[in-house]
Formats: structure tokens, sequence, C-alpha cells
């Protein structure tokens, strides 16, 4: 009974309680969803800037905007801050949903995270809905709108974590300094 | 009868608890000296109708499952849709000007649910580990259940709670619940990390987890593995019954004194890794913006801060006289040393009582007696932490970051009492 007493590390291995059960490749392969800036998780497949303005119409422009910028939910396109679009009454807007001083385009570091976040949790009231091509469609849409990619820009893994996103340069890592 | 007099510690009327607790005696004695005079009995008399209905009249039953009382209905946590075109992520802030103490009753803790609240059936939920570890592994929750657990009273706070008052150039007429109500006080038990991953065997190399939740959005963040180690669990219980469903049902991650994004609700899969993986959150509405125009990542830890929630934002006071000022002050670096409160607008301040015991990342009670004389003042509270760092003012906060910056803001909290006894939000 003393050993329970002290939370000491080790503890699980003196008691061997060992109830995980080994995970199989295709229970991993399944599951593992998360995109890393060297490109590690993306998928085969591709698309282009044209397919992702038609897709971008049809299932995002209700919530994102025109162009990206101008909302309801979160800015996908230019510059961050209050000033930084041309709406008289950003300031009202701003209070009602603050989201909008965010830019994707301006602050992300790295365009895989655009493919993951969109992969996994968009359009918002269908997630997970979209094909591996739609999702590197859309993402060159993103990328195109923020001048990040050219118009006939297509996108594989092999290109998009080349991409250079201007959220990078501007990164302090406060964790790494501490 | 004598009557003590009441030493005053500070300006504004902030009175010496000792002082108070003296008087306060001496009035007890005077109102217990009542006459007791004797009636003569009756024999037809009832003494029933002398007493309210519920006195006179068996009561209802108890529940399975008790309820707040119905006159106490008020009581509720408040939504506000970020986006409200689309119902999915929405903001839910405790009330925390109506709860004393320190714990935050789990039906009322907040919650900033980024697609909702999913409805996942623990018997098909399971948490695998895998990446840079010797053994991939996957739990049932069933399982995960034997493990020896540890438990902790800690506050979790939203790193955007009280960003109102970073963005806002005027200080706006809101409630204590609007302006703070994203940071809750609760017990939370669970597995410590270190025996799954002792389990599953950790390799050097691993520096970083992504932790992923079973929501529609599969909310995900990086976490150092160094943070998992020290003092992260994953929580099943929360003030002493099983997680609610809004609370990350059937088990989320907990990493005491940090973001409250970070504590993974819904926890279902660790992925061990060199690097992070820049997750949505951490690119972008989980950063900060600088003065100097660059982007903060990481700042994991929630800073020194306090507010008094007796009275706050709204509501009023309805004459001069006395009022316990009461609040509550927390510090993700460890535990509080003090909490000083102020009632004439930071010219005098004075040291307040905590109400032990005072935990380490938990929210800690503080209370100083105070008499209003009737004449417009400004309260304030300002905490210090075990390291000592104190808050800062609003200026200094503003200093630091850019102006459409609203993340990690834990500058001393001013509200301001008007002669009407009106208590308003106020940039002072
Ligand atoms: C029903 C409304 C809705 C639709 C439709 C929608 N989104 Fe979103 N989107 C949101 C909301 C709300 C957020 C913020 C979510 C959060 O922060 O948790 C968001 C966030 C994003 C973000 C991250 C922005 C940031 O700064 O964090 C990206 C990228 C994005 N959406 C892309 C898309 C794409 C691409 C589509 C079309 C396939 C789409 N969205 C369709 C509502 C929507």
């Amino acid at each position: 009974m003393m050993t329970f007493a002290f939370a000491l590390p080790g503890l699980a291995d003196e008691l061997e309680i060992n109830l995980g059960t080994l995970a199989t490749e295709a229970e991993l392969h399944s599951r593992s969803i998360s995109i890393f800036p060297g490109g590690r998780g993306l998928p085969p497949g591709s698309g282009g800037v044209g397919e992702g303005a038609e897709l971008y119409r049809a299932r995002c422009r209700t919530c994102h905007g025109e162009t990206g910028s101008e909302g309801p939910a979160s800015r996908l396109s230019g510059s961050d801050g209050w000033m930084s679009f041309s709406d008289p009454l950003r300031i009202v807007r701003i209070q009602k949903n603050p989201l909008l001083v965010m830019s994707v385009g301006a602050q992300w570091p790295y365009a895989t995270s655009i493919f993951d976040y969109v992969r996994r949790a968009m359009p918002h009231t269908a997630p997970k809905s979209l094909t591996n091509d739609e999702v590197y469609a859309l993402t060159a849409y993103i990328l195109y709108l923020n001048e990040l990619v050219s118009e006939d820009a297509i996108l594989t893994k092999e290109n998009l974590p080349g991409v250079e996103m201007p959220g990078r340069a501007r990164t302090v890592d406060v964790w790494q300094e501490e | 009868m004598k009557h003590s007099r009441l030493d005053f510690l500070a300006g504004g009327g902030i009175v010496d608890r000792r002082s108070f607790l003296l008087a306060g005696a001496s009035f007890l004695a005077a109102s217990s000296l009542g006459s007791a005079r004797a009636e003569a009995a009756q024999g037809d008399a009832r003494i029933g109708t002398g007493f309210p209905g519920w006195m006179r009249a068996p009561g209802k039953p108890d529940t399975g499952y008790g309820q707040p009382v119905s006159h106490e209905s008020q009581v509720q946590k408040r939504s506000r849709p970020v986006v409200p075109e689309t119902t999915g992520f929405t903001l839910w802030h405790t009330p925390i000007e109506n709860q004393r103490g320190a714990i935050t009753p789990s039906g009322l803790h907040f919650g900033v649910h980024h697609n909702g609240i999913p409805d996942i059936d623990p018997a098909k939920h399971e948490l695998v580990i895998h990446g840079l570890v010797e053994r991939p592994l996957t739990f049932s929750v069933e399982n995960l259940l034997r493990y020896p657990m540890v438990s902790r009273i800690l506050f979790i706070e939203c790193s955007g709670n009280t960003g109102a008052n970073a963005l806002s150039p005027f200080a706006r007429d809101d409630s204590c619940q609007d302006l703070f109500g994203q940071v809750s006080g609760s017990e939370w038990v669970g597995v410590p990390f270190r025996h799954l991953l002792e389990e599953a065997g950790l390799q050097a190399s691993a520096k970083w987890a992504i932790a992923e939740g079973a929501d529609g959005g599969s909310h995900a963040r990086s976490v150092p593995v160094s943070k998992l180690l020290d003092d992260g669990m994953v929580a099943f219980y929360q003030n002493g019954e099983r997680l609610r469903g809004a609370q990350g049902y059937p088990m989320r991650l907990l990493l005491p004194g940090w973001e409250g994004n970070t504590s993974v609700k819904w926890l279902h899969r660790l992925e061990f890794t060199e690097t992070p993986a820049f997750t949505k959150d951490e690119s972008g509405l989980y950063t900060e913006f600088l003065s100097d125009g660059s982007i903060a990542r990481f700042s994991f830890l929630m800073d020194v801060k306090s507010v008094i929630t007796h009275p706050s934002g709204t509501q009023t006071l309805p004459e001069k006289g006395f009022y316990e000022i009461s609040g509550l002050a927390w510090s993700g670096h460890g535990k509080l040393s003090q909490v000083e409160v102020s009632a004439d607008g930071g010219r005098s301040w004075a040291q307040a009582e905590l109400h032990g015991p005072v935990l380490d990342k938990a929210l800690t009670r503080f209370s100083i007696p105070w008499r209003w004389d009737g004449n417009p003042t400004v309260l304030l509270s300002r905490a210090t932490d075990e390291r000592g760092v104190r808050q800062p003012t609003r200026a200094e906060w503003k200093a630091r970051y850019a102006s459409h910056s609203f993340n990690h803001y834990n500058a001393i909290q001013s509200w301001r009492i008007g002669s009407d006894g009106s208590v308003e939000n106020a940039y002072a």
C-alpha cells in the first residue's frame, strides 16, 4: 500500500499497469492528420488557383467575404490591424467581431498550416468534407488572394512547403526564449 | 454601549479588518441584550399562523441530480457568438460576480468552443499516443480510468479573457462577467502524463506533442514535452464528477497555469515530434502582436492578474455605508504573495486578506472591509505573485503590444463608483 501514497515517476512501470494496446499502422494512418511546416503529412494530390476560386465562391464566401477580408468570419487575406481594410464602419465591426483584426495572409508563418486547418475544420458547418485536391486548390486561392502565389499556380505536396509567408519573419518564439 | 472607532488603513474608506471585527463584536453584544417577555399561554392558539407556508407543510422530495433553486435561476453563463453568423464558435462566460470562494460550479465553468460540443460515446473514444515513441499505444477510456490519479485545484483562463479592455479605445460599460468571465476554478482529477509516456517509451528526440481533440474542428495545439512530464494530466473528473460535455467529456488535457486553449478538450490523439506543427491557433488567434510589429508565439503562461468581483461593473451600491470588497486573483507562475486594494483611485493602497489555502496556479479569493462615504471614487486591485511580479497598469501593458493585440491582457482593473452608487468599468 505504501507505493500508492507517493506518485513517484516510474510508478506505472513499477506497478506494471501497461493497459495500452499497440496501435496498428492502419489506425495511425487514418488518424494522423497533422501537417508540419516541412511538408510532412501532406497527401498526394494537387489543386490550382482557378479551381480554388470557384470552390471558394461556393463554399467559403458567405462567411469569409468576397475577397477573404470582409468577414464576418476570420480574415484570410490582407494585413492585420485596425486600418488595413477600407470599410468606414470597421471600428464598429471589429467591436462586434474582434477576429477581423487578424489575417491569415499577414500572420501565419507557414502555408502548410492553411492546408492542415482547412482540411480538418472547414467549411465550419461541414468539416472534413473536402477532398485533398480541393484543399490544395483552396489553399492556392487563399495564397493568391494574398499575392503569395501567381494566378496560374498549382500546389502539390512538393511545392506547398516552399511558399514563403510574411508571418514567419515577424515571429518571436516566446517559449524558446524562456 | 461603547462604540469602537474604525481604523482606516487607506484612503476612500478602506477599513482595518481588526478594528472592524472589534466594532462588530460590540454591536453583536448590544443586540443580544433584547428583553425576553413571557406571554401567558392560551389553550386554543396555534403556532402555525406565525410561520411561512414552507414551515407548515412537508417539503418536496429530492431529485437524483440536484439543481440550483429557482430563485437563483438568473445566475447563468452568458454566450457571445464570436461570429454571429455561425453558431459553432461561441464564448460562454462565467458569472464570476455571483461566485464567492474560489471554486466555480462545473455547470458555470467558462467555455470557448471553436466548433460546438461533440456528443462523444465513451465506449468508442480512445487516446492514441504515437510519433517519436518506442511503442505507439491506444488506450480505451475504461483502461485509462484504472491508472493512479492525482487531484489539483487549478484555474483555467482563456488567453483572450478581458480582451475587450485591451482592444476598446474607451472603457466599455460591461459587467464583470462580460469582461472577466473567461476564467474559472475547479478541482481536476486525472492521470499524470508521465505514467502513459513511460509505457509508450518516449524517444530522446521528442520535444513537442501535438495534442488533438475529437471535436468537429479537430482542435490541435503543439505542447512542449517538458510541460507534459512536469505537471500535465489527462483529466477525467471536475469537482467530484465526470467531466461535463462542455469541458471535454470523456477526457481532456490539463496544463496547469497555461492558456486554456492548450488544455485540449475531448483529447484523442498525442503525436510526439521534434518541432511544433504551427496549428491554426498558434499561427493566428492565440498569438500576440507586439508594439514593434512582430508576433509573439507560444506565450503559454497566464500572467499574474486580479479583479474585484464585489462590487463590479453594471452593479449599483444601494446606499453609502459598509461593503466587503472581494475579488479573485491568480497567476500561471505559481502562488499569489499579496493583493492590494485601493478605494481612492490608486493614491493609497491596503493589503487585502487572502482566503487560504493559497494554492499554486489556483484562484485565490481576497477581501477587505470598506465604508463608502457616498462620494465618487475608483476601486482597484493589484496582485503580486510569488516571483514578486506585480500586475502592470493598463498604460504599461498597452506599451508592450500593438493597438490591435488582445490576448494575455492582465492589467490592473479599475471600477468607477458614481455618487449614485453606479459601478462602471474604467481606464484609470
Ligand atoms: C459557416 C461559416 C464558414 C464557412 C462557410 C467557412 N468558414 Fe472558415 N471560418 C469560419 C469561422 C467561424 C472561423 C474561425 C474559427 C476559429 O477561430 O476557431 C473560420 C476560420 C477559417 C480559417 C482560419 C482563420 C484564422 O485566422 O484563424 C481559414 C483558413 C478558413 N476559415 C478557411 C475557410 C475555407 C477555405 C472555407 C471554404 C471551404 C471556409 N473557411 C468556410 C467560418 C466559416
